[in-house]
């Protein structure tokens, strides 16, 4: 129950790209497995298993592009090994996929980023021994003093080194990081390195940006700037797909959930088809929630 | 007691042959593992690749010494290819027990009956550095002719070894600083760090882990090429396991991920371990007893020196564990 002055998603203002993505939307089925009109990601499938425990097992998974796609289920549902999966990360067993019409099965993870996937981790992954300036430009692809023949001759890269700065600067401003500039990303608190992390997948130049809990160990107040950073990457034209257990984020932001449990996708649709939707409920509180055993026999 | 003697020996030591290809090969060694992360154990067999390279021109091969260069470089791209290839994907601890292990090998192969006719075996190889030691020559450095001053006093021919050797160690020092400070040496910094972050932003990390083994081990051969000609001989048990964890140490000891560091530290470790021994042998003119217990003599020096080194990094690793001129910074966010 939402107190009345909470403000609640179809009272905001949505940007012209949230409205675009929930017209879009709005004529799928909220069936697991649903066909979307104009998808970026689409896995046909997928089963991963780990010695006898099937972990992943999704026989058809679409994003919407341009959308903000929650995917969520309760602990132990597979939702990181879908992501694992997807990113090149792990292999599954069998199935296919592609990202923007192209096949990625097989595909290493440092090509799928290259290709314009990017992911965060659950547990932040930036690199606490160097500054939160180098943590950005280190995203940035197709560096050519990155090359080991360019890196002895400076004037191969400091134009282009340059401009990197410029555009991580830039991005560290906008997410409020840029007075960390030249501290080490270990001196940054766990939200910030979450932050930290998002900008740094910027770099990438990413269509589709996968976060992996991008809201877990971060205070609240952080959570609301974190959740218009996510709003504003639609804005942009990015796609993003999202592993989530805050469920407020979940119904604040995004345009279509997909719910997985026992690694397999239950339900789909629009955050309020999903709030009403029994077999959630099921998977998250256990079967026969808010019934007596005897009703049930009958 | 001549403490005199001792102090001017282990100074000697400290800017000396030894130090010099320890710091050469420890250069190497910081750009696999004090940047990059690689438990590399095995830099020795990379001094050996360098060593024998130059060691087989002139008497197995019958060409110039200075073929040896790329023969020494060739050999030790061959050697970390095919240490890396199996390893690099997989945990780190992997690539040290294959680093060591490789290393052995190399020694064990050149130093077999079967090949002595291509490594020269037990005995080595010999008669090759003239074409090297005429070079110093004619830049009129007489071989028997002392220069200097005071206690820096070298014959011709270890001056010209020095110059060569310490000019290599600010070659590869710059070379290093110089792309550490790059977009490359960022991303060697970043898999050191956490390898999936790399990974995720679209890096190959294998493929920068091998170009750092690779480039760290073509400098080890350097530190071999210039032991074999400073010495002017190549024994293969010149090249076993003390020599990896000397370098190692000293590299440790002078601090990772610093060029200051991987050059001083071996300088340091060699001149002190110098000064232990030296010190040791004079106190131990006859030997030390209480009563009838002979506490130390002279055949026991050898093992107490390691063993008051080995006391003194603990306590090293303990109050200043950044070595001498690591960053305590970073230090500060190990292990969060």
């Amino acid at each position: 129950m939402k107190d009345a002055d909470t403000p609640v998603p179809e009272q905001r203002e949505l940007t012209e790209a949230a409205q675009q993505a929930r017209a879009a939307l709005a004529s799928v089925d909220a069936v697991p497995g649903a066909p979307k009109p104009d998808p970026i990601l689409v896995a046909h499938g997928i089963r991963r298993s780990f010695g006898g425990i099937v972990a992943v097992d999704v026989d058809r998974f679409e994003v919407q592009r341009g959308s903000i796609t929650a995917l969520i289920g309760p602990n132990g549902a597979g939702k990181t090994t879908f992501f694992n999966l997807l990113t090149g990360f792990d292999k599954p067993s069998t199935g296919a996929w592609s990202f923007d019409g192209t096949p990625m099965d097989g595909v290493p993870p440092h090509r799928t980023a290259a290709r314009g996937m990017v992911r965060t981790f659950q547990l932040t992954k930036s690199l606490t021994k160097l500054p939160v300036i180098e943590n950005m430009k280190l995203g940035a692809t197709g560096q050519r003093g990155e090359k080991w023949w360019n890196g002895l001759f400076p004037w191969r890269w400091t134009a282009q080194e340059a401009e990197i700065e410029a555009r991580a600067d830039e991005l560290l401003r906008r997410f409020k990081l840029d007075h960390m500039r030249d501290e080490y990303a270990g001196a940054l608190s766990g939200g910030q390195r979450k932050l930290l992390e998002m900008a740094r997948a910027l770099m990438t130049d990413p269509t589709l940006v996968m976060l992996d809990e991008p809201m877990a160990g971060v205070n609240p107040a952080l959570k609301q700037s974190l959740n218009q950073h996510v709003r504003g990457l639609r804005d942009l034209g990015m796609t993003v797909l999202f592993v989530e257990h805050d469920m407020d984020m979940v119904h604040d932001i995004s345009d279509w959930v997909i719910v997985m449990a026992e690694g397999r996708v239950i339900a789909e649709g629009t955050p309020d088809d999903i709030s009403t939707n029994t077999a959630v409920i099921d998977a998250y509180l256990g079967t026969h929630q808010g019934r007596s055993l005897l009703e049930d026999e009958l | 007691m001549d403490i005199g003697a001792v102090l001017e020996n282990a100074i000697l030591q400290f800017i000396g042959l030894n130090a010099c290809y320890y710091a050469i090969a420890a250069i190497g060694l910081n750009v696999q593992f004090g940047y990059t992360g690689l438990l590399n154990f095995g830099q020795a067999g990379f001094m050996a690749a360098g060593a024998y390279g130059v060691g087989m021109t002139v008497s197995i091969m019958s060409i110039s010494v200075w073929w040896g260069i790329g023969l020494g470089l060739l050999y030790s791209v061959a050697l970390g290819l095919l240490m890396g290839a199996p390893t690099l994907r997989l945990r780190a601890d992997y690539l040290a027990i294959v680093t060591i292990a490789s290393a052995e090998i190399v020694r064990l192969v050149v130093r077999s009956v079967k090949f002595k006719g291509q490594f020269g075996g037990t005995d080595g190889l010999r008669n090759f550095a003239q074409a090297f030691q005429q070079v110093g020559i004619d830049l009129g450095l007489q071989p028997a002719q002392d220069y200097g001053w005071w206690i820096f006093t070298f014959s011709g021919r270890n001056l010209w070894n020095l110059i060569v050797g310490w000019s290599l160690v600010a070659i590869f020092g710059v070379i290093v600083w110089r792309l550490m400070k790059s977009p490359w040496g960022r991303v060697l910094k970043a898999i050191r760090e956490d390898e999936d972050a790399v990974r995720s932003l679209g890096k190959s990390v294998f493929s920068y882990k091998m170009q750092a083994l690779v480039f760290g081990g073509v400098i080890g051969a350097f530190a071999g090429m210039m032991l074999a000609l400073g010495n002017a001989s190549v024994q293969p048990d010149n090249f076993s396991r003390d020599l990896t964890f000397f370098v190692l140490t000293g590299l440790v000891l002078g601090g990772v991920a610093k060029v200051t560091g991987s050059i001083v530290g071996p300088m340091l470790f060699w001149g002190f371990y110098s000064f232990l021994d030296g010190l040791l042998r004079e106190l131990v003119d006859k030997p030390v007893r209480i009563g009838d217990f002979t506490l130390l003599q002279s055949t026991d020096i050898g093992v107490v020196v390691f063993m008051i080194m080995g006391i003194l990094l603990v306590l090293l690793m303990v109050y200043r564990p950044q070595g001498l001129f690591g960053n305590r910074k970073e230090m500060a966010f190990e292990g969060r």
